[in-house]
């Protein structure tokens, strides 16, 4: 098993400053991809140091939907808001939303981490240079400072001994353990993860969700598209069930173990337990 | 189509009367008082005049410098042609439609005399450190890169849609421009994909930099030999001159090779190999062609 270590956010400097109680704010979000209409109306809070699990069956729009939240899929109807900031548009006179400059997207992007199913680290450079990659090149921190930041969290998250190792010479599990690292090295007010372990193989599976409790424990906010059933019933705050574009059921983990309400919602549950 | 169904016996009689024509071909060289000078071939290589070692050097800088303005309007050219921007992409397209699907010949001629004859520009001669670089080669140079940066954008732009687009997700997720991204993430992962076509385009420049012959004032290697052809003691042996040619371009091509195979070995950081192939092995083809030297990446083990 490996070691998780604690103070995860400390190496970081701790928890972002609250700007707001409310971190997530999504109101009747509607997507179409062409004239498949993928989300149908999501509305949904996340406050601040919640961690939300999104569950649901593949082509119910639950990664489609944790996508928006950080602008890598448009919207074309409703608000997405992060910290009170819309999120990738603004309003023109008319109310009507209008996508924003790719410099202010960019920036928004800065306090939302995302840590992708197939990983996603940048194969040519190695661990360490994986996380301090986008400190240096955006937030502009030096480069010793970003190493010593990025060693922490490596070490933190059991892997200080891989820090020159490319993501090749890593496992999936090591892997994703880094692009967590990563993710958290931007400081990020908010994490998505979008089915993090769907890609490991099952012994990997528990390193990663060891390091993603840690966060959870230490009052990270997180949205976290997944099946892991344990792990919603240990860290989540909330579950919230899709199907087809739309959110069928929101509740507690007690709530969907227990007492789950909707007919899809159960022979779902009977299918994943 | 008759030649194509044509019996074995038939093609075999081609093949044999057109070896039999090339025998008396040379035959008749050797009747019609040609004398080889073999000495003319092998004093042009193992002890080059100033005039060769001149055409060399002119050939390098030519290639070097044609070849970079190719890389640079490669890039644009492809980063161009995979713009959200619809004029940007109509730019692009415009300019690798045109410059692939007309003769280089043609290019080099209208940039050159096409445009000082119009006065358009008349390429006057540019002082550079002390060196005087005639118009013609600034034309030629001109010429070349341009051309060379139409294939370039599509080779580029294969080396861009190579790379997973995760990448470029991942990057933005962290906050960076399309930009930075590029620069920083999917351009140099695609440079391990461009490297071996530009490796064939760089060795394509070297030889295609005698078609300035055409200018008549590029002393590069095609000329100079051109030239000892008809003048001197050396006059009318264009076999054994050209031959010479031959052999400074391929020590040219090989010294390229060579130099192509340590960048593919620089950019190979990263890659599931265990361990990356020797120079000696890669020039020599000693180890057998593997995927993941051209850059692809496996995501888990």
């Amino acid at each position: 098993m490996v070691q998780v270590g604690k103070d995860l956010l400390a190496t970081v400097g701790g928890l972002p400053a609250a700007t707001s109680p409310i971190v997530v704010e999504a109101s009747d979000v509607h997507k179409w991809f062409g004239h498949n209409e993928v989300l149908k109306g999501i509305s949904l809070t996340v406050k601040r140091q919640e961690v939300l699990v999104v569950i649901g069956p593949s082509g119910s729009g639950k990664t489609t939907f944790i996508r928006c939240v950080n602008h890598l899929e448009k919207i074309q109807q409703g608000r997405i808001k992060v910290n009170g900031q819309l999120i990738g548009y603004r309003e023109d006179a008319n109310g009507k939303l209008v996508e924003d400059r790719e410099k202010n997207i960019a920036m928004q992007r800065r306090d939302i981490g995302m840590v992708f199913q197939r990983f996603n680290l940048f194969p040519h450079k190695t661990a360490l240079e994986n996380v301090t990659e986008a400190p240096c090149q955006v937030r502009g921190i030096r480069e010793d400072e970003a190493k010593t930041i990025g060693m922490g969290l490596l070490s933190r998250v059991g892997l200080a001994h891989k820090s020159d190792a490319f993501p090749a010479q890593l496992s999936g599990g090591q892997q994703q353990r880094v692009a967590i690292a990563r993710a958290l090295a931007m400081k990020p007010a908010l994490m998505l993860f979008d089915e993090p372990t769907s890609a490991l193989d099952p012994e990997m599976i528990g390193e990663v969700l060891e390091v993603m409790k840690e966060l959870a424990r230490e009052g990270m906010t997180m949205i976290v598209v997944s099946h892991e059933m344990g792990f919603a019933r240990e860290v989540a705050d909330r579950v919230v069930m899709m199907d087809d574009g739309q959110i069928i059921e929101d509740g507690t983990p007690e709530h969907f173990f227990t007492n789950p309400q909707h007919e899809r919602t159960k022979t779902f549950l009977s299918k994943i337990l | 189509m008759a030649f194509v169904i044509a019996p074995m016996r038939t093609r075999l009689g081609r093949t044999l009367a057109g070896c039999l024509g090339l025998v008396l071909l040379l035959s008749g060289c050797a009747k019609s008082s040609y004398q080889y000078d073999w000495s003319i071939f092998f004093n042009s290589i193992f002890r080059p005049d100033g005039f060769i070692l001149a055409g060399v050097w002119l050939t390098l800088s030519i290639s070097v410098i044609s070849q970079v303005i190719g890389i640079v309007l490669g890039i644009f050219g492809a980063l161009g042609k995979t713009a959200r921007l619809l004029p940007a992409r109509w730019l692009a397209n415009l300019y690798v439609w045109f410059f692939r699907g007309t003769p280089l010949l043609v290019q080099i001629t209208f940039f050159f005399f096409g445009l000082s004859v119009t006065k358009i520009y008349t390429w006057p001669p540019i002082n550079l450190f002390g060196l005087t670089i005639p118009g013609e080669i600034q034309a030629g140079i001109f010429a070349l890169g341009v051309n060379e940066g139409a294939y370039m954008s599509e080779i580029v732009r294969a080396g861009i849609l190579s790379i997973d687009p995760g990448q470029l997700e991942a990057a933005k997720s962290l906050g960076m421009t399309y930009a930075r991204a590029m620069r920083r993430i999917v351009l140099p992962q695609a440079a391990r994909v461009i490297v071996p076509p530009l490796g064939n385009e760089f060795n394509n420049m070297l030889k295609t930099t005698s078609l300035l012959v055409i200018l008549g004032n590029v002393p590069e290697l095609y000329v100079t030999f051109s030239r000892k052809n008809g003048s001197g003691p050396t006059s009318f042996h264009p076999f054994e001159l050209f031959l010479a040619a031959a052999v400074w371009y391929l020590l040219l091509t090989t010294i390229w090779s060579i130099i192509q195979a340590f960048i593919e070995r620089r950019l190979g950081r990263g890659t599931a190999g265990e361990r990356p192939a020797s120079i000696r092995e890669r020039v020599f083809g000693l180890t057998r062609p593997d995927a993941r030297t051209i850059g692809t990446i496996t995501g888990g083990r």
